[in-house]
């Protein structure tokens, strides 16, 4: 893959950014990912299938979570330190069940977060995409796509193209650091 | 271009390019230095912190003897305050999250002063249960920990459920603000010009670049935890509600108090979101995202909650009589005629009467209006607080045992002070995080197209 580039494409709207989408894949170069700066309806599921299991990771951490702290109410409630309040039974169950869902809810959404940046692949501070000049609109008002050369185009100009010719306002080749 | 003629109904110009947006939210905190009258806000509010910090210090050293407190109303202003900022915290979770579920476009301008706001509120809050223990000091006895003592937190306890809630509620709050967050921290960092800057945003944004897998990835993410959110508010409420509703005294044992406290929580909290949206329109010129339609719905969902408030408090009148308790008749007889009479009446005026103004389209439309309406709210569900205490605690079961509660200087502090903290943290992170989800407003004005 040495010395082909990826190309980055600047759009000014996310309707232009669409259209290139399909376009750039008809002419048999792939289509690596595109950066908004807001979620441009439907354009994820154009790029790439891969899904987190993100909300089954929360449930799970957040059902352990839960779990392992109505034991502990248990445990110390009826063999560590079983007091007799007003004749209630030692399991207490109806309300042992507010201190788990509490923190359950908590952690379930920790890990949720945990989650989101391990399937980004975050934290990444440096990415060869922020050398790329003008990149910083990707967070404010420009729409960017990153396409990769089919194999034929040894050094990209098809693909420069078939951007430029998308309505792309920029074409800039993207090296490996 | 006149007010009649706008094209969109949540955007208040005609035009709102994503460039405009992220000017108007950001360069206020990377471009200009804060104003003058940001730091004589914040020189006012932080006298208030340090009489704070004063008055904890003073009561670590003198004990709780200092609130007014006596041996038959044996709450005070600590729990009412605690209800309260609680309350509020939750209101501003509750707009967040409900208002993403129920799609309502309109939450993009606010929902960040909203969930700043909780965060403050609910770390607030939760300082009023230590405070008003009897050996403060040993509050972490609550959580469970070897110890050579070989003791226990009492599970059975509401202040132990109180501790879990709060704990869990505020850590909660903490990443449901951070999540929203997180894409508003990389335009910063990408904004920014000095090297401080970009470290500091280009750290917390942890290397957000907007690609599409992220977005969806955040945008699932964000969604499931306003979806979690919900039922959590109500949870914590609840448990607020069972203070007093797991207890035997008449006027609390009462099976309609965690959702009535749930419904004071939306409302105080939507009075004091609308305050602060009112302020932060104002000081940071954000006419074009917050728009009096932008009011005029808040009112509405005010107007909505002073019902069932009202409803509500009807419907303690009316238990204490089909119920037949002689106490709990009497304490309601207590309520309109005894020791704290006026002010029960001026929360009934506050609460129930004076929100049926927002009936008027004119009222609802008018910033003064709303925003004394809110405060009157404010004041007014601080009061029903502290009526809840005072008015059961005073005129409980044993008759030789009623007194009524003389509040002590220490009292109003504690009810000022915290006031002065709120304000005070809220102008600092202010300066820090964008004010508004500048994603969501691009969005938003993509969808009315007015890019």
């Amino acid at each position: 893959m040495i010395g082909q580039g990826k190309m980055l494409a600047e759009f000014t709207t996310p309707e232009a950014l669409r259209r290139a989408v399909p376009t750039v894949r008809r002419a048999g170069h792939r289509v690596v990912d595109a950066f908004t700066p807001y979620p441009v309806e439907g354009l994820a599921e154009e790029i790439g299938p891969s899904r987190a299991p993100l909300r089954l990771v929360m449930l799970m951490v957040g059902l352990a979570v839960a779990i392992a702290a109505y034991l502990l109410q248990w445990y110390s409630a009826v063999i560590a330190y079983p007091m007799n309040t007003g004749g209630r039974p030692l399991h207490s169950w109806p309300v042992f069940l507010l201190v788990p869902f509490e923190i359950g809810m908590f952690t379930a959404a920790l890990a949720g977060l945990v989650a989101l940046f391990w399937s980004c692949g975050l934290p990444r501070l440096h990415d060869p995409l922020f050398a790329v000049p003008g990149f910083e609109r990707a967070t404010q008002d420009r729409f960017f796509l990153l396409a990769e050369a089919a194999a034929s185009d040894q050094d990209g100009t098809a693909l420069r193209h078939v951007l430029e010719d998308a309505g792309a306002r920029v074409v800039t080749e993207v090296r490996r650091q | 271009m006149t007010d009649t003629a706008l094209p969109h109904r949540w955007l208040a110009a005609p035009r709102l390019p994503d460039a405009e947006v992220t000017a108007t939210v950001v360069d206020p905190l990377l471009m200009h230095r804060p104003g003058k009258r940001w730091w004589i806000a914040l020189g006012v509010s932080f006298l208030f912190f340090a009489l704070t910090a004063g008055a904890i210090l003073y009561l670590f050293v003198g004990g709780i003897g200092i609130y007014g407190i006596n041996t038959t109303v044996v709450w005070g202003y600590a729990i009412a305050n605690y209800v309260w900022w609680v309350a509020i915290g939750s209101g501003g979770t509750l707009i967040s999250s409900i208002l993403v579920l129920t799609r309502q476009e309109w939450r993009s301008s606010i929902n960040r002063f909203a969930e700043t706001m909780t965060v403050l509120a609910v770390a607030i809050s939760g300082v009023f249960p230590i405070l008003h223990l009897g050996r403060p000091q040993y509050f972490y006895w609550l959580a469970p920990y070897p110890n050579t003592m070989a003791l226990w937190p009492q599970w059975r306890s509401a202040l132990v459920w109180d501790f879990w809630a709060i704990f869990s509620y505020l850590l909660f709050s903490i990443l449901f603000l951070y999540v929203g967050l997180l894409p508003d921290l990389a335009t910063m960092r990408d904004r920014a010009t000095r090297r401080a800057s970009q470290v500091f945003y280009g750290f917390l944004a942890f290397g957000w670049r907007g690609s599409a897998r992220h977005w969806r990835l955040q945008r699932t993410l964000h969604v499931t935890l306003a979806a979690m959110a919900t039922p959590l508010v109500v949870s914590v409420h609840s448990i607020v509600g069972l203070d007093f509703a797991a207890s035997l005294m008449p006027g609390w044992q009462e099976s309609i108090y965690p959702p009535y406290f749930v419904v004071g929580a939306i409302f105080s909290g939507f009075a004091m979101v609308l305050l602060v949206t009112v302020v932060m329109r104002w000081a940071l010129h954000l006419e074009a995202m917050i728009t009096l339609d932008h009011f005029d719905a808040m009112a509405k969902i005010i107007l909505a909650s002073s019902f069932v408030m009202t409803y509500s408090y009807a419907n303690e009148w009316f238990m204490a009589w089909y119920g037949g308790e002689a106490a709990d008749r009497a304490l309601v007889a207590y309520m309109f005629t005894g020791d704290y009479a006026p002010v029960y009446w001026a929360q009934l005026l506050c609460n129930a009467l004076i929100p049926q103004a927002l009936w008027l389209r004119r009222v609802r439309r008018s910033v003064p209006a709303v925003a004394a309406i809110a405060a009157v709210i404010l004041v007014g569900m601080w009061i029903e607080r502290i009526l809840i205490v005072w008015n059961t605690l005073s005129h409980g079961h044993a008759v030789p045992m009623w007194r009524v509660f003389q509040p002590t200087l220490w009292d109003w502090i504690f009810l000022v002070g915290p006031l002065g903290l709120f304000v005070f943290l809220y102008l600092i992170l202010m300066r820090i995080v964008p004010a508004v989800s500048m994603y969501e407003v691009r969005r938003l004005a993509h969808r009315e197209g007015a890019t």
